[in-house]
């Protein structure tokens, strides 16, 4: 009996998954430790972390676009690659709703980790990650840096099908491979797959990394700034593919950005990432249209827009200071030192603040925001 | 014009490689007056900076300029000796912001001393004096003096563009030019640089060309907006005749192509296809084989700058008086 119930506290997180969630996060951490010294090691100082992804939390439903977004060194990448286990967690869980091959496959290998169709991919060790890795794959922001240069396309198209044994002759990966080239549009394909990828531009590049992902038919895709690197004129272009081959495989996207105006161009969802932390989060319109998170307004504030008559008038950015380093991150909530509005309300909030993190509580419908101002305020 | 700074006249600039001959800038002429702000814009490898390079006479080999004009004053930077133009020119008259100038600061000077450096080799400021000058610039570029005695790895990265900024301030140019100065840093600090632009500009009344790949850049500074490609100026005008009725069909993509953070989530377009190769740019217009309002003409003929407002050039076979 006892045994029972400890399988039902092991998994009570994912039996309250509810059925469109894919894939849920829960309290992640990622702590890269810092190179001790030898002062630090003969005083038996404890380590120091450079703490990239401090305790998050959040679900993702089956079909949406989830964006990331923060500026750099927030935790927004790291967090993308700790779901796909690609970097080593320090602690919390991820569960993600698998495919029936999958869950079968696991089920034999790590039992312990599957609870129904839902996997504890924490849980599993680092050598039997392969059928996970099937399922998630990663787009990665720099197309000249992510395709090796020695092979052709068709070599890198066809890398991931030999490493999961997918289709067991020539011919047939062949078959594979046109027909990812044809979905990312890059016809006739016969023309691109012996093609280096030096011989083409930056927009063919990225959509070879898009067909890469895609060829083993996975169903959450990380994709870290995939239009970062590219020119203007054709990042359209790759965000209108994304969402088409969303559209028609009925793919999760983790859309990693530091651009607002893209993500809530591609984004149901934007969580809004400070120091390892999600401070807000909101539909994509929502957040943009009504910030709560004094960082939120900041950055939205400080993004310039095609208008001339922007030349006029200086560009007020609710901010101060810059972003502490994350091995000494600040107590309670690690905006506070930057924070403006907590300046203006300093005799309310001087006990909160600097002193107690804040949670992410729902300050609107469905809008979440970690911030004492709406706590203090709400109560009084 | 009598508030006239600079006037650029059919500069082409050539790269002499193995492949031939990269018409990386061909036959563009502007001019830009005193205190005015202008925006190159274009996507990568239109010729943006290799138009700026070529202002202060600095193509890199196998880059040549090979005909044209640069008049500053009255003088021809083209034709210039390098020994003249290291004498009167750079850094006195024109400095300029490279792309990404903030990783090229030396790790082992002192950035203090780095700022100094042009003001002892240039002006023949003694040590003391250019120090002196070096606090100024810090506290004018918003950064604390104390800075001066700090080395570059020890600032973040858009104080480190700061410092950048002072460089090229130090001997009090009547033009700066800037390549792509907010790219890598993050959009916090890349407003708080523009803001500085912005305000250095109307204290010192200097010119800029501002140069970058990101219209909504140029929005925030430019008074003028020049757009290229493929080697070319395809459209030139004031920025607020530029952004709210842009004549070339691509300009006109190239606004719709970015998305915006206000306003209603239109579907974006794109241009299909990508820019020619410089090396056989096509017979015509050069943007004729990603163009939707093709004509016969402009696969033939290379369409000539019609002016079409006041100051408003375009390079169109659509617009032309037939």
């Amino acid at each position: 009996m006892a045994s029972i119930s400890v399988e039902e506290e092991k998994f009570k997180l994912a039996a309250e998954m509810a059925a469109d969630v894919i894939l849920r996060v829960d309290n992640l951490k990622v702590w890269f430790p810092l190179r001790r010294s030898l002062t630090e090691v003969l005083k038996r100082m404890p380590p120091r972390y450079v703490r990239a992804v401090d305790g998050i939390s959040f679900d993702i439903r089956r079909g949406e676009t989830f964006c990331l977004v923060g500026e750099s060194g927030c935790g927004k990448t790291t967090t993308g690659k700790a779901i796909l286990r690609l970097v080593d967690i320090h602690s919390g869980r991820t569960f993600y709703r698998a495919k029936p091959e999958t869950v079968e496959e696991l089920a034999k290998t790590v039992p312990s980790a599957v609870h129904s169709d839902i996997v504890e991919v924490t849980a599993i060790p680092d050598k039997r990650l392969k059928p996970i890795r099937r399922e998630m794959q990663m787009i990665y922001q720099d197309p000249f840096g992510s395709l090796n240069p020695r092979f052709k396309i068709k070599t890198i198209l066809e890398e991931p099908l030999l490493i999961h044994k997918i289709g067991s002759t020539r011919d047939e990966r062949e078959e594979l491979i046109v027909k990812a080239l044809e979905s990312v549009r890059l016809v006739p394909p016969e023309d691109f797959m012996n093609r280096y990828p030096h011989q083409l531009s930056g927009g063919q590049r990225q959509r070879v990394a898009i067909a890469r992902a895609l060829i083993l038919n996975p169903q959450l895709i990380v994709a870290d700034e995939p239009v970062s690197m590219l020119d203007v004129s054709i990042r359209a272009e790759i965000l209108d593919l994304m969402i088409e081959l969303q559209k028609r495989q009925n793919l999760t996207y983790i859309f990693i950005t530091h651009d607002l105006a893209v993500a809530r161009y591609i984004c149901d969802r934007i969580a809004v990432m400070y120091l390892g932390k999600i401070v807000e989060l909101a539909s994509g319109t929502e957040l943009i249209e009504k910030p709560y998170h004094p960082y939120t307004k900041a950055l939205i504030a400080a993004i310039p827009e095609p208008d001339p008559s922007n030349r006029l008038r200086m560009r007020v950015v609710p901010i101060k200071g810059e972003v502490p380093s994350a091995v000494n991150i600040p107590p309670g909530c690690r905006f506070h030192p930057r924070c403006v509005a907590f300046d203006e309300h300093k005799e309310a909030l001087k006990d909160m603040c600097p002193v107690h993190e804040p949670p992410l509580v729902e300050v609107d419908k469905n809008h979440y925001a970690a911030c004492w101002l709406y706590e203090t305020f709400k109560k009084s | 014009m009598a508030d006239e700074l600079l006037r650029v006249e059919n500069l082409k600039t050539y790269f002499y490689t193995l492949r031939g001959v990269v018409k990386a800038v061909d036959n563009v002429s502007f001019t830009l007056r005193k205190g005015e702000v202008m925006g190159l814009a274009g996507e990568s490898g239109c010729g943006k900076s290799t138009t700026a390079y070529s202002l202060i006479n600095l193509v890199p080999p196998p880059g040549r300029i090979v005909g044209g004009h640069v008049y500053l004053d009255g003088m021809d930077l083209a034709q210039m000796s390098e020994h003249e133009l290291r004498r009167k020119v750079r850094w006195k008259r024109i400095s300029m912001v490279f792309q990404g100038a903030m990783n090229a600061l030396t790790p082992v000077y002192t950035v203090g001393y780095q700022i100094a450096e042009p003001m002892i080799y240039h002006a023949g400021m003694d040590k003391q004096k250019a120090m002196e000058r070096v606090e100024e610039l810090l506290s004018l570029v918003g950064l604390d003096p104390g800075i001066a005695k700090r080395y570059p790895h020890e600032l973040s990265g858009g104080q480190k563009q700061r410092v950048v900024i002072a460089m090229a301030l130090a001997l009090n140019p009547d033009l700066v030019i800037a390549d792509e100065p907010t790219t890598a840093l993050d959009v916090v600090v890349q407003a708080q640089i523009l803001n500085l632009l912005k305000e250095l500009q109307r204290k010192l009344k200097m010119s800029i060309i501002l140069i970058t790949h990101d219209l909504s850049i140029i929005a925030e500074l430019a008074d003028k907006v020049a757009v290229m490609y493929a080697g070319k100026i395809v459209e030139w005008g004031p920025a607020d005749v530029i952004f709210t009725e842009p004549k070339h069909p691509y300009t006109q993509a190239l606004l719709r192509a970015i998305p915006r953070l206000r306003g209603p989530i239109d579907k974006l377009i794109w241009i299909p296809g990508t820019p020619p190769d410089l090396v056989a740019p096509p017979p015509g217009c050069r943007f004729y084989p990603r163009c939707t309002k093709v004509m016969d003409i402009c696969r033939r003929e290379e369409p000539p700058m019609i002016e079409i407002g006041k100051e408003h050039y375009v390079s169109c076979w659509l617009y032309a008086k037939r």
